[in-house]
């Protein structure tokens, strides 16, 4: 059980996508979500969903995991899809279903959307993915340092990000624990009425704040036993460093953004 | 209730890759009325397998039977709750489970669950503070203004309360001191007496397996490395050691004994005096 | 005569003043170099010690000296760099992402540059044997890693003394034996004084001195030797008496004149085999 929690989704790797610096990772999505808006035709689509699953592929995350990953989202990009075939009222009318009357608009229309939604998630994904949540932190706080000026406590915000997550997997088999040994004294939380199982929850969630208060009441003490004072003066291991690899990365990302323009203006 | 366990295979994550085996073509018998321990380092497997025990788990691959209970992995019996009135499982640390504001309704806790009427539950709840050594003032006290051993003792009369056919203790007395840990493992094995439990006990203690248990199983890795009484499983100090357990201190002073002085005394779960006398025979050369 | 490193001194604590009294009066010194174990059962006020001396605590009368400096709200963090303590639950003390992150932290509280930070990871994560999890999340490790990892963070930023406070209570034997065994041999090499807090008597016979505390009072301070030999008066205050002492008193009984009080089982063997050859 130790060895098989998943905090995020983060699977260990060694690939090219793997190893680029946070930021720059945080960064190249922050752009890609604006210019999936930009692609209005099937070669400026196509250099998106390129660039995406070039990316899927260097990460050399078996794709059956992402995939998995994705199962929830799917039924929204179908939704999506549906929607717009039936409420656009553009183009031809290809055929009749019903009381509803399909257009080519509309199945264009949806497509367009739903490769763009699918990429979106498909990007971010990959983020959590090939990223472990503390370097997401790292990554954060150092791009919201300029806010330290204006007293923005961005020390404290990363410290506490960084214990929460340090903390999920503790909690995640506290409350695995918790809910086992109250299942043993007959408990069930997953059949009978609704307002059986929200009752059920009370005797799961008492003593996992319970424990929660004195795991913070000890982690307090333990940090202040190891000198711990506040942001000040603090040296720092964790540093973040922008390699050559980064810079390949932008280069590439930035031919992706002049190709995309090109295709959409001439394609 | 006999519990058997035939071939039991038991997968984590399955497809994932995080996929592992925590247990593995495991099969074992336990006769009713029997006092077993359970050793293993820690991911030997000892948790999952607890938890076979009352239906919180059901094996990937194989059977288990809890008395005419069965569990595989498509057919979870329909009366589980039956299963877990029968079950008792102490967790490690179980004063973490309390959560109601009164000693009493903390140990009713369980036996309402199963629909125990009121007037039996009141005697129970009497019957579990007895047993566990707490006085019937505390009932309407707040278990959190208990000591922690006294909080221990609350949380194991809460499963008491249930009074199952089984009871399963997965080290019930870590982080008590010595004084503590005698007077729960003591209390425990009246109570398999009395009653006539079943008792599982999983513990690292060497010791209190010697002293308590009328059987052995050791895990290693998810499957059984050895299984006996206990002066035939530590015996086997070399096999145990193998993979780095140890056997009870009584049993190393003996190999010790006879590798320093060249005659041995067998081990056969004699008490420390009858050990002496051994000793001194051999040193005054009497034979 | 050794320097004294931590003095109490007519030292009394109690939570509040509805309480009672966790400590009464309790005066003692442990030196430079020291192995000294404190032992009583829960609730004897052994680990609120520990808490006094590293000021997570203060004392309502008397005074707790370090290295000759009182303890007191503007000496703290002064003393909590000569001060390591080692907690009793391995997971609400590990505060780091990773190993070299939470063996890191005492040393970025400090404001240690981050070259030497790197080169006390590695010496200190190899002293304890780490070196191998670096990168390793906490959730990965066993009881027994985390409570290394935890030795190795105190011990890189090269304190005076170590206090484990009952470290080893939630571990199993095997972690209970790694644990003991580096923080001896560390302590040893490092010129460390050394305190553990247990009520485990077997895990002690290599200290020193021994304090033994019961009802907030020192009941008895002596060498394990001398401890050992009161088992009676041992099991009245709660405490457990190690299998050799037993079975040392039982071979009294049964006619044997043992010279010394054996600690272990090698002392004990070696007498009978001392006897056995005179016969």
């Amino acid at each position: 059980m130790n060895n098989s929690l998943i905090i995020g989704q983060y699977v260990p790797g060694n690939s090219f996508i793997h190893r680029l610096d946070p930021r720059t990772k945080i960064t190249i999505i922050f752009f890609f979500v604006f210019i999936v808006f930009f692609a209005n035709n099937v070669p400026s689509y196509g250099v998106l969903v390129l660039f995406a699953l070039t990316c899927m592929f260097t990460s050399k995350i078996p794709i059956r995991f992402i995939m998995k990953g994705l199962t929830p989202v799917w039924f929204l990009i179908i939704f999506t899809f549906i929607l717009h075939l039936i409420v656009t009222r553009e183009g031809t009318v290809l055929f009749e279903l019903g009381i509803f009357e399909i257009y080519s608009g509309g199945l264009i229309q949806g497509f367009a959307i739903s490769i763009r939604f699918f990429l979106l998630i498909l990007v971010t994904s990959l983020l959590t993915l090939t990223t472990t949540p503390i370097e997401i932190t790292d990554a954060i706080e150092d791009m919201l340092h300029p806010l330290k000026r204006f007293k923005f406590p961005v020390h404290e915000l990363a410290l506490m990000m960084s214990i929460s997550l340090r903390f999920i997997p503790t909690l995640m088999q506290e409350t695995d624990k918790i809910s086992k040994a109250q299942a043993s004294r007959g408990v069930d939380f997953r059949t009978g009425p609704l307002k059986e199982r929200i009752k059920a929850i009370v005797p799961l969630l008492v003593p996992l704040f319970i424990s929660a208060f004195k795991r913070a009441e000890e982690l307090a003490m333990a940090m202040e036993a190891r000198g711990y004072q506040g942001g000040d003066n603090r040296s720092k291991l964790r540093e973040l460093q922008i390699t050559k690899l980064d810079i390949f990365g932008y280069i590439i990302f930035v031919l992706v953004i002049a190709v995309l323009f090109v295709t959409r203006t001439y394609g | 209730m006999d519990i058997t366990f035939k071939n039991v295979t038991y997968i984590y994550q399955k497809n994932s890759p995080f996929e592992h085996k925590a247990l593995e073509n495991l099969s074992f018998h336990i006769p009713s009325g029997t006092f077993v321990a359970i050793i293993g380092h820690t991911g030997s497997g000892k948790s999952t397998l607890i938890q076979h025990l009352n239906g919180l788990t059901v094996p990937s691959e194989g059977e288990v039977h809890i008395g005419d209970f069965k569990l595989t992995n498509d057919e979870k019996p329909k009366n589980m709750k039956e299963l877990r009135s029968k079950v008792g499982v102490v967790f490690q640390y179980p004063e973490h489970q309390l959560f109601e504001e009164t000693i009493a309704k903390d140990i009713a806790f369980g036996p309402q669950n199963f629909g125990v009427s009121e007037e039996e539950i009141e005697r129970r709840t009497k019957e579990a503070l007895r047993q566990v050594r707490l006085s019937e003032e505390l009932l309407e006290r707040s278990p959190f203004d208990l000591s922690g051993g006294q909080k221990r003792r609350v949380a194991i009369a809460g499963v008491l309360a249930i009074q199952p056919e089984v009871l399963v203790l997965d080290e019930p007395t870590a982080g008590l001191d010595p004084r503590g840990q005698k007077e729960i493992m003591d209390m425990f094995y009246n109570l398999h007496r009395e009653a006539g439990l079943t008792t599982i006990l999983v513990t690292h203690s060497m010791d209190d397996a010697l002293k308590y248990a009328d059987q052995i199983l050791i895990l290693n890795k998810g499957t059984k490395f050895m299984e006996g009484t206990p002066i035939d499983v530590f015996r086997q100090k070399e096999a145990l050691q193998s993979v780095q357990l140890d056997v009870p201190e009584v049993v190393q002073f003996l190999t010790s004994f006879e590798e320093k002085m060249g005659k041995p005394i067998n081990f056969s779960n004699q008490s420390i005096d009858e050990i002496a006398t051994s000793i001194s025979e051999i040193v005054k050369g009497v034979e | 005569m050794r320097k004294a490193l931590i003095e109490f001194r007519n030292v009394s604590f109690r939570y509040s003043d509805t309480n009672p009294w966790v400590l009464k009066d309790l005066s003692f010194s442990i030196y430079e170099n020291e192995f000294v174990a404190i032992i009583g059962h829960n609730g004897s006020g052994k680990s609120t010690i520990a808490k006094l001396v590293n000021g997570l605590l203060f004392p309502q009368e008397g005074e707790i000296l370090i290295n000759g400096v009182t303890v007191n709200e503007e000496t703290i963090w002064d003393i909590r760099r000569e001060v390591g303590m080692v907690f009793q639950n391995p997971d609400n003390q590990f505060v780091g992402a990773t190993v070299q992150d939470d063996v890191a932290f005492g040393m970025e509280n400090r404001g240690i540059p981050r070259e030497e930070m790197i080169k006390r990871i590695e010496d200190n994560l190899a002293a304890v044997g780490m070196l191998d999890y670096r990168l390793t999340e906490p959730h990965r490790l066993s009881g027994g890693q985390k409570q290394r990892v935890a030795i190795a963070g105190v011990l890189a930023i090269y304190p005076k003394v170590l206090i484990l406070d009952e470290a080893t209570a939630m571990l199993d034997p095997r972690g209970r034996k790694e644990i003991m065994q580096t923080v001896a041999s560390l302590s040893e090499q490092q010129g460390l004084s050394l305190i553990t807090i247990t009520h485990d008597l077997a895990e002690v016979v290599q200290a020193e001195r021994i304090i033994v505390m019961n009802q907030g009072e020192i009941w008895a301070e002596a060498t394990p030797r001398e401890i050992f030999s009161k088992r009676n008066q041992l099991k009245e205050i709660g405490l457990d008496v190690p299998f050799v002492a037993i079975l040392a008193d039982e071979l009294k009984r049964a006619g044997i004149e043992l010279t010394k009080e054996p600690l272990n089982h090698e002392e004990l063997l070696e007498e009978l085999w001392t006897l056995h050859s005179k016969t």
